[in-house]
């Protein structure tokens, strides 16, 4: 076993990523939500100035509802699916 | 693979307001969020550089496609639609697909199973020290060199669309990359760019749609391009027969063998900004997934950057000419100002801002990597305790990124030297997928070899295209066809003459090769897989060769 192989293999072995850092999918599903709420809210009730430069799409309605449809199917995931407990043991995950 | 965004037509300015700034504002605020929530997750230098190879697959997957759809990538991809039409399609599908995939099936397991840290590294593993220096010390060079140009590219594109001051522009997003990362590691550098991956998909979506409806639909679009354009501009291959001309200025076979096989290779499998993604995963079957997983966003992403392209070129059709104020770059920036109201408007400012910083962050993130294992602890202060070389991470994660703003400032009184550097360091990417591949599938491949394949190869390029190019030796009509013969040159050059030095030098011993070439043993090496790995849409092979079939239906539309 070459002594790259043994320096990274202990430094694995150190390593805190896998049980402190954070789930991502908790950000992006809370950001897109907030995006969502808000530019849907700016679709509510579009001037006739923005509907006309957007050839009457209602944009902001759409795209704020996707956005909100997005951010619950991320927070929905990680209900579903929680971050998985980091391995103590071997037998663990 | 990236073109620096040319100065921006004025007259650009975006009618944005305080709704457009609070979503901004909320971005930059959960940028720096993630920076500050990581810190806690990072104990050694494992965790710093590489996230302690422990992140899930779809993870790093979508940080591999972001990693390269910086916003120099989505403006010059635009740009490259709008002048040369569908053919933008082949740097997707024949430029890129294919080497993801083999990076993902093929190079992969040598890469990630080596346990080597960084590209260059392979490179000392299986070559010597001198193929490695020169490896570490071009790399390290040219990512603060690509940060630079993407900060100034930044500032240029903000002083049109927002009216801030160059200036400002460069050390506000330069102050955000360089917190984010320093305090972060990897792991924030990689999260950003998921955050970043989704809020571009809605920046781009909303323009494609309203832009398709302004032009008629996709008919009204090809319809009038036909007519404006001739019928080769909706097409992947139209006039590219050898001999004959068109916009590109390169043929069929040129862009297969240059930029499908020499260039692309060279770009997606060993520029670690992207391979660095794939080695922070949590396994082998995640590090193979990677390239993989990140392949079918890639496959459409494309239709988001053309389409805007295109469209812009029907509604100016003289963009890019002299009778017109816009030029090839401004589509995208041209169509947020024509159709986006405010709210959208606002998220696709965001989502260009975010593209600029994660062009940029993926470069220093991997260049404090390659700066500290590969050049400091290598050559420099050797053997010191993890916690040093994690400090020193910290220092020159700084020190980059201040030089990556001082670069940006020499771009901004000097745009020609920058784009002509840029040009030079594209010949260092040429033939180090030769060396790579030889290196990994030829046992007897010397020592000393890795290094000569490396200066044959760039050698042989640059004279190719600054003098036999340059110079009118022969006739090629354009710098993009120049640079895909050029390509296949230096990758013919560098492989001869690695294989002429293996000839007559040493090979390495055979036990210092186990797992870093095909063929050998490697014993103790195999790791048993993960709980759920074995599912049928988790398997490698099926990713793989699913996105090459969809990449390869993709062109049927378009080559009839």
């Amino acid at each position: 076993m070459s002594e790259l192989h043994n320096e990274v293999s202990e430094l694995e072995r150190k390593s805190a990523t896998a049980a402190r850092l954070f789930d991502i999918r908790r950000i992006i599903g809370g950001l897109f939500v907030v995006y969502g709420i808000i530019v849907t809210i700016a679709g509510i009730s579009p001037s006739d100035a923005d509907l006309n430069k957007a050839e009457d799409i209602n944009i902001n309605l759409w795209t704020g509802l996707a956005m909100l449809a997005l951010g619950l199917f991320f927070l929905g995931w990680l209900w579903l699916r929680p971050t998985p407990p980091p391995a103590e043991a071997p037998e663990g995950e | 693979m990236q073109s620096p965004t040319q100065t921006l037509a004025e007259g650009l300015r975006l009618p944005t307001n305080g709704l457009d700034y609070a979503i901004l504002a909320i971005y930059f605020a959960v940028v720096l969020g993630i920076g500050f929530a990581a810190r806690r997750s990072v104990k050694t230098s494992l965790d710093f550089f590489l996230s302690g190879r422990s992140l899930p697959a779809w993870v790093t997957g979508l940080a591999f496609v972001a990693a390269n759809l910086g916003a120099t990538e989505i403006l010059g991809m635009a740009a490259t639609g709008a002048q040369y039409g569908v053919a933008v399609v082949h740097w997707y599908w024949i430029g890129a697909i294919p080497a993801m995939v083999f990076l993902g099936l093929v190079m992969m397991p040598f890469y990630y199973r080596s346990k080597v840290r960084s590209v260059p590294e392979y490179l000392l593993q299986r070559f010597d020290k001198s193929a490695h220096l020169l490896s570490s010390a071009l790399f390290a060079f040219a990512a603060i060199l690509i940060a630079g140009v993407n900060l100034y590219a930044l500032s240029i594109v903000v002083e049109a669309l927002l009216g801030w001051p160059q200036w400002v522009a460069i050390v506000v997003a330069g102050f955000f990359v360089l917190a984010y990362i320093t305090i972060g590691g990897l792991s924030s550098a990689i999260y950003n760019e998921v955050l970043q991956f989704f809020v571009i998909l809605a920046a781009l979506i909303p323009i494609c749609v309203i832009g398709l409806k302004k032009v008629g639909g996709w008919d009204g679009l090809s319809g009038s391009l036909e007519k404006s354009h001739g019928g080769d501009f909706m097409t992947a291959w139209g006039g590219t027969g050898i001999g004959d001309a068109n916009p590109l200025g390169a043929n069929w076979l040129t862009i297969i063998l240059g930029l499908g096989f020499v260039l692309s290779f060279g770009y997606w499998t060993t520029n670690f900004a992207e391979v660095q993604r794939a080695l922070s995963a949590k396994n082998l079957s995640a590090a193979q997934r990677t390239p993989l997983i990140a392949a079918f966003p890639k496959i459409f992403i494309v239709f988001l950057v053309m389409i805007p392209g295109l469209v812009a070129a029907v509604l100016v059709p003289k963009i890019g000419t002299a009778g017109s104020d816009l030029t090839y770059n401004d589509a995208i920036p041209y169509l947020m100002q024509e159709l986006l109201p405010n709210g959208v408007l606002g998220i696709a400012v965001t989502g260009l801002l975010a593209a600029f910083m994660a062009g940029m962050a993926a470069n220093v993130s991997s260049f404090n990597t390659v700066f500290t294992y590969d050049i400091w602890a290598k050559y420099v202060v050797k053997d010191r305790e993890d916690g040093y070389y994690l400090k020193f991470g910290r220092l020159i994660t700084a020190i980059g990124v201040l030089a990556s703003i001082g670069t940006a400032f020499i771009a901004s009184s000097f745009s020609n030297i920058m784009g002509y550097l840029q040009t030079l360091f594209s010949f260092f990417n040429v033939p180090m997928f030769v060396v790579f591949i030889i290196g990994m599938f030829w046992k007897r491949a010397s020592m000393k070899s890795g290094v000569w394949g490396l200066v044959a190869g760039t050698g042989a390029a640059m004279v190719n295209y600054f003098y036999i190019y340059k110079q009118g030796v022969i006739d090629i009509p354009t710098d993009q066809g120049a640079n895909f013969v050029s390509a296949i040159v230096g990758f013919v050059a560098g492989a001869v003459v690695m294989v002429a030095v293996t000839l007559f030098t040493a090979p390495k011993p055979e036990a210092e090769l186990a797992g870093l070439v095909y063929g050998t043993a490697s014993p103790g090496l195999e790791e048993p897989p993960a709980e759920g790995d074995d599912a049928w849409y988790r398997k490698p092979a099926l990713l793989g060769w699913g996105a090459i079939v969809l990449a390869a239906l993709c062109y049927v539309p378009y080559s009839f």
